[in-house]
């Protein structure tokens, strides 16, 4: 008896009630303790080749992104020339077709790489994160793909 | 000779008294017991304190006046330890390195348990996933010669200067515990751990630097660093911890490639 009276004036109005000396509240564990089931090593260069793609990647992402909405919205008339005849002008010259290209590729490499870690940092629960880094794979893969198909096989001529 | 003093004394003796040190502060506790409830509650205690005093004299003052079941951990309440790493006011710091006067004791002063960790009573945490994230990285002199030494490993004052910083490192949790990172899941391995590593691994005298590299370059390790800065701000000895994993992060890279 004088237990409880001790500790319910420290702490304040007791919830639920059921707790005491013998029957203690749960922990709340860290979010994944580190157990015997945890691998004991994921070692690996994958992390660092990702870091430094995403800052290498960055680098010329500034210049082709910047050259890019230059060309499009901005100089010689602006968003208003922008039409099928100007598309296809431009990829008439392999120059412009490999712009895009690595423009593609690597602004969507460096997108999924930043949402992975995202992912990794908030999704709270394995299965969550699974679903959301499936949806991501899928849709960079998707977008990727049709792209690439897209600037390879442009037939200017099509009716 | 003595008797100006006597009659200024005796002069005002009223103002003496209003002029007393002592203020009204609230302090707003994060309390938890699990043999109470599974639920941790603010609890809020008023002191007459000193605002030159500290946050942990403030806490003396309710565990030894007030209410003896407030638990939380302090050695040498002199900033050396590292055992009382609380969140005040929503801040890593130290209770007893953090003075009254300084986080605005008009407003209730919040103190809580540090984030990432378990809490096991009132403002204590179960820092066992720090410690072994520490253990980890192996904190500790390696040399390749199995003898003996014969004399003393003399290091050069340029060479010495090169980890100053991360030796400052007192264990605190400060950082760890304020790494958002560190806070979605205990895996990695957190700035404490690679602030020692750092400490070892740009040392000239130890040996495996390279051992401690191939660590830290886990999934968990420091790439898992967002540079947020939250650690060199939460760290109470002021080193750079951020500054620290990027110095670890550049020797993966420049010893890789």
């Amino acid at each position: 008896m004088s237990t409880t009276e001790t500790t319910a004036s420290g702490v304040g109005p007791v919830e639920g009630g059921s707790y005491n000396v013998d029957n203690p509240a749960p922990y709340i564990e860290a979010p994944r303790q580190r157990t015997k089931k945890t691998p004991k090593s994921t070692r690996g260069n994958f992390e660092m080749a990702a870091w430094l793609f995403m800052r290498l990647s960055g680098v010329v992402l500034v210049v082709l992104v910047i050259g890019h909405l230059l060309i499009q919205l901005v100089l010689d008339g602006g968003v208003s020339k922008i039409g099928f005849a100007f598309v296809a002008g431009r990829w008439a010259s392999p120059w412009w077709q490999v712009w895009d290209l690595l423009m593609l590729w690597l602004a969507m490499l460096h997108g999924c790489n930043g949402l992975r870690t995202v992912i990794n940092d908030y999704a709270e629960r394995a299965n969550t994160r699974l679903w959301l880094k499936g949806l991501l794979y899928t849709a960079t893969v998707w977008t990727i793909l049709l792209g690439t198909l897209v600037i390879f096989t442009f037939d200017p001529n099509i009716r | 000779m003595a008797t100006p003093t006597m009659e200024k004394a005796d002069a005002a003796p009223e103002p003496g008294f209003a002029d007393s040190p002592y203020i009204t502060v609230t302090f707003r506790v994060r309390r938890f017991n699990s043999e109470v409830s599974a639920e941790a509650t603010w609890e809020d205690f008023q002191l007459e304190i000193d605002p030159k005093e500290r946050v942990l004299d403030g806490l003396h003052k309710i565990k030894w006046d007030l209410d003896g079941t407030l638990t939380f951990r302090r050695s040498c309440a002199h900033g050396i330890c590292g055992s009382d790493a609380m969140r005040i006011n929503g801040k890593n710091r130290l209770a007893c390195k953090t003075l009254i006067k300084d986080i605005n004791p008009e407003k209730p002063i919040t103190v809580e348990p540090i984030k990432g960790l378990t809490v096991l009573k009132d403002l204590v945490v179960d820092m066992e996933p720090f410690f072994q994230a520490y253990r980890d990285v192996m904190p500790f002199l390696v040399t390749k010669d199995t003898n003996e030494p014969t004399r003393e490993r003399l290091q050069s004052a340029e060479d010495r200067a090169r980890f100053d910083d991360t030796t400052k490192c007192i264990l605190c949790a400060a950082c760890t515990s304020s790494c958002p990172v560190f806070w979605n899941d205990g895996q990695y391995f957190g700035p404490a751990a690679i602030v020692n590593a750092h400490r070892f691994i740009f040392d000239s005298r130890d040996e495996a630097g390279e051992q401690r590299l191939e660590i830290l370059n886990d999934k968990d390790g420091v790439w898992r660093c967002r540079t947020t800065f939250n650690c060199t701000d939460a760290c109470p000895r002021g080193i750079e911890v951020t500054k620290a994993i990027a110095e670890v992060k550049r020797a993966l890279i420049t010893r890789r490639f």
